[in-house]
């Protein structure tokens, strides 16, 4: 018996893990998989709420669930489309570093 | 057993995250992301999401990093250098992390009686009982996802490719 609790606290880690490399790390690839770790987080917390949902009411409840079956979706093409980007951004400047892709700065 | 489990694979995840920010290089960050997201599998299974367990493996350690590990070794990244930028985001990322996390931390520990127990084996969704919901239910949106997805691939296609 794991309280639902230690679930959403290792969200919790989780995601503020994934905050803290986003905001520290300057290379565009690793930023970008710490967005991924972000959506994993969420994701997590989710289903331990769907589970909770499912402890409320007496019976099953996917919705939670099927929410993260959207993520996964959403997170997939965005995946895609965003390396293509990077691919595309490192052709035209040969950097990965993101101080120095600063085009759209005031 | 089931706390035994989650320490042990909650352990992983944290483990992972953490060289995750902790390394250079990302092919390393790439690979312990990897590590992070199969034990997430294992406690998606903990709690009963046994169709998302294996969605989890298929689509985000199988797919989705295989994807980013291609991509890292075809732009040939090498370890990130330290500019002016990193200084000023170690000032302001770390706290502002960890007071994010001692937030969430402090809210679901303070309500931890709220929230119940997760048994093993006790609401167990099957593949069948989350297809019931997304044929019947939320057809149209799932119907939708595909288009985005094929928009997604001809997107990645057309940025990507080569400029003549």
């Amino acid at each position: 018996m794991v309280p639902i609790a230690y679930y959403l606290v290792l969200s919790a880690i989780l995601f503020s893990i994934g905050v803290a490399a986003f905001l520290i790390k300057r290379n565009i690839i690793t930023v970008f998989m710490s967005i991924e770790l972000m959506l994993n987080a969420v994701n997590l917390a989710f289903i331990a709420f769907s589970r909770q949902w499912s402890q409320v009411t007496g019976h099953l409840q996917v919705n939670g669930q099927i929410f993260v079956f959207f993520v996964m979706v959403v997170a997939a093409a965005e995946a895609a489309v965003g390396l293509a980007i990077i691919i595309a951004v490192f052709r035209a400047r040969n950097t990965l570093n993101v101080d120095s892709i600063d085009l759209m700065k005031l | 057993m089931h706390l035994a489990l989650f320490i042990i694979f909650a352990g992983l995840c944290v483990a992972g995250a953490l060289n995750l920010l902790l390394q250079r290089h990302p092919i390393n960050s790439a690979l312990s992301l990897i590590v992070v997201m199969s034990s997430l599998a294992v406690l998606y299974l903990l709690l009963g999401a046994e169709f998302l367990a294996a969605a989890q493996v298929i689509v985000y350690s199988g797919a989705i990093m295989v994807l980013f590990t291609f991509v890292i070794m075809l732009l040939n990244a090498g370890k990130e250098e330290r500019t002016h930028g990193s200084k000023l985001a170690y000032i302001a990322g770390f706290p502002g992390a960890a007071a994010l996390l001692g937030l969430l931390a402090f809210i679901f520990i303070s309500r931890r009686s709220s929230f119940g127990q997760a048994r093993l084996g006790e609401y167990l969704a099957t593949t069948s009982d989350l297809s019931r919901v997304l044929f019947k239910d939320l057809l149209l949106p799932f119907e939708v996802t595909s288009v985005l997805i094929l928009i997604a691939i001809l997107g990645a296609v057309a940025l990507a490719r080569k400029e003549h």
